[in-house]
């Protein structure tokens, strides 16, 4: 469904969004522009695959308190519990980039500027397909 | 100056009356004919504001409406730009004006919307982003303006209860337009009990989907004079713009903003642009306004507007609503209609419906409602996929 857009591991250490980087201007894009460069000082046409940055700062969160509506999928027969969605600065990058939070993180966890990072999540699961997205986790403070 | 004439502006009550759109459409139309004082077979153009629904309009606007009213064989236009549908309506019927290809335009909206979030068309579209967001991450339209509500708190120290005061002060003028949905004032304590829709956002911070009909007659000047109306309220501006790369802050339906690694981003932002442009074009500033209607689609983005549209500075909104400034009686009243908090979403109505609302309010005709004295209002939205839009009327 999102082919390309981020890393095809399980591994949590190695996982990384995927965009993709004009060679004539360096601008970059997620998800992946692979056609024309979108900054219209730059003829450019020629992008390559390059991984975003593995951990960024909270630019502000949310939530979803009610079940949002098809195409997302959910159980309509199970109680709704509501996700976490996350706008997630990427310094390097210079670019904001949305996603749902890790399973078990909420509100409560977090605050604009606290440092989060990619890990791999289950998007949905039907019978016996899991489908893989990305999720924003915080940062464990190092000690 | 580029000046075309308002000489007609009508609206169907707003609210979930489960009627077909044009039914709504015609009704508005009628009315604001009736204002005008023009007959249908006079009118030589129709443009119709759009929306678009599980992908696939189901009518196109203009000659479904013209339909409606009675095949007459006037010109006809359809207009689509999601919020912004309406105001670029009215930019085309003034662009046929100005150039001289139709003297007196029709302009209508309309929508009976869905309950509940509005969602996109069914099927597997992964080249749609619209079909993107609400499958990967779920965000429905308020999650976005959550996403602002809470970068404000942060950034600029608002609180929830500079949101609830937001639509305090909006229901309060909705409860004295006829044509409002809701027309009833709402209490804080009413907002902070309403359940978290998305946090910070709560029920009553977020407009609902309604249904509706607006409608205008635009005409030249000089056909204004002739046909007796000597001093008609005037258009003076209509921006249509878009962003200029790197576009910063997530918008709908986007999953991330553009990389400002390659150039940095435009100052100013997109949507004081929005204003910008029509300032430029009108040849006034924010001082010179005496009101303006604005999209609160949340009640925080109603703040948002105020920076936006230069009424205060960046960060201020806040303050300029504790101080009472924008609310009716202040001292640039803001959403004298009641805003989409008390009228609800019927998306291709609601940007013409801001200039009947500057419409009346310019002719002195707002009964409850109006400002003392109002010369100059402006209106401001904005779309999905990056555009926006503002119209300046004087009198
Ligand atoms: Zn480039």
């Amino acid at each position: 469904m999102v082919a390309g857009w981020f890393t095809d591991t399980e591994d949590e250490e190695g996982f990384r969004l995927l965009g993709t980087r004009c060679g004539a201007c360096s601008a970059v894009f997620f998800p992946r522009e692979d056609s024309l460069c979108r900054n219209p000082a730059c003829a450019g046409d020629a992008l390559t695959e390059v991984p975003l940055s593995k951990r960024g700062r909270v630019w502000s969160y949310t939530d979803g308190r009610y079940r949002p509506p098809a195409p997302y999928v959910s159980d309509p027969e199970a109680p709704w519990e509501p996700y976490t969605l996350l706008a997630v600065e990427l310094e390097a990058e210079r670019m904001v980039v949305l996603g749902q939070a890790a399973p078990g993180v909420t509100v409560a966890d977090l605050s604009v500027g606290v440092e989060v990072e990619v890990v791999p999540g289950i998007l949905s699961e039907d019978t016996g397909t899991s489908w893989t997205t990305w999720h924003w986790r915080p940062v464990e403070e190092e000690r | 100056m580029n000046e075309v004439a308002v000489l007609g502006a009508g609206m169907h009550p707003w609210g979930k009356w489960g009627r077909s759109f044009i039914g709504y459409g015609t009704a508005a139309a009628g009315a604001a004919l009736a204002d005008a004082g023009i007959d249908w077979p006079d009118v030589r153009s129709v443009v119709g504001a759009g929306t678009l629904r599980c992908g696939y309009p189901g009518h196109v606007a203009g000659a479904a409406f013209a339909q409606a009213l009675g095949w007459q064989g006037a010109r006809v236009t359809s207009v689509y730009a999601a919020c912004a549908s309406g105001a670029q309506a009215i930019d085309t019927a003034r662009a046929q004006i100005l150039a001289g290809i139709a003297e007196v335009v029709l302009v209508v909206g309309a929508d009976s919307a869905p309950k509940g979030f509005f969602a996109p068309a069914g099927g597997d579209r992964p080249d749609d982003p619209d079909w993107l967001r609400f499958r990967l991450l779920g965000a429905t339209n308020p999650a976005y303006f959550a996403l602002y509500a809470r970068r404000r708190m942060a950034l600029h120290g608002d609180t929830t209860d500079d949101f609830a005061r937001v639509k305090v002060k909006n229901a309060a003028a909705g409860a004295l337009n006829p044509y409002a949905r809701y027309r009833t004032a709402v209490s804080a304590g009413q907002v902070a009990a309403s359940p978290v829709v998305a946090d910070p956002l709560r029920l009553l911070d977020v407009c609902a989907t309604s249904d509706g009909g607006a409608a205008l007659v635009l005409s030249s000047m000089e056909y204004a004079r002739r046909h007796g109306a000597g001093d008609p309220v005037r258009i003076r501006a209509v921006s249509t713009v878009t962003p200029v790369y790197p576009a910063s802050g997530p918008g709908l339906p986007d999953i991330a903003t553009d990389s400002a690694v390659a150039v940095d981003p435009p100052a100013p932002g997109f949507r004081e642009s929005i204003a910008r442009a029509a300032y430029e074009e009108a040849a006034l500033g924010p001082e010179d306004l005496s009101l303006a209607e604005v999209y609160d689609l949340s009640t925080a983005m109603e703040l948002q507007w105020y920076e936006d549209l230069g009424l205060c500075r960046p960060g201020e909104g806040a303050g300029l609503l504790r101080a009472g400034a924008t609310a009716l009686g202040g001292r640039i009243p803001v959403n004298t209609s009641g805003g989409l908090a008390s009228f609800g979403e019927a998306v291709p109505a609601q940007a013409i419906a801001q200039v009947c609302e500057l419409t009346w309010q310019l002719r002195g005709t707002a009964g409850a409602r109006q400002v003392p004295g109002a010369r100059a209002g402006m209106t401001a939205n904005q779309g999905l996929f990056g555009h926006g839009s503002a119209v300046v009327a004087v009198r």
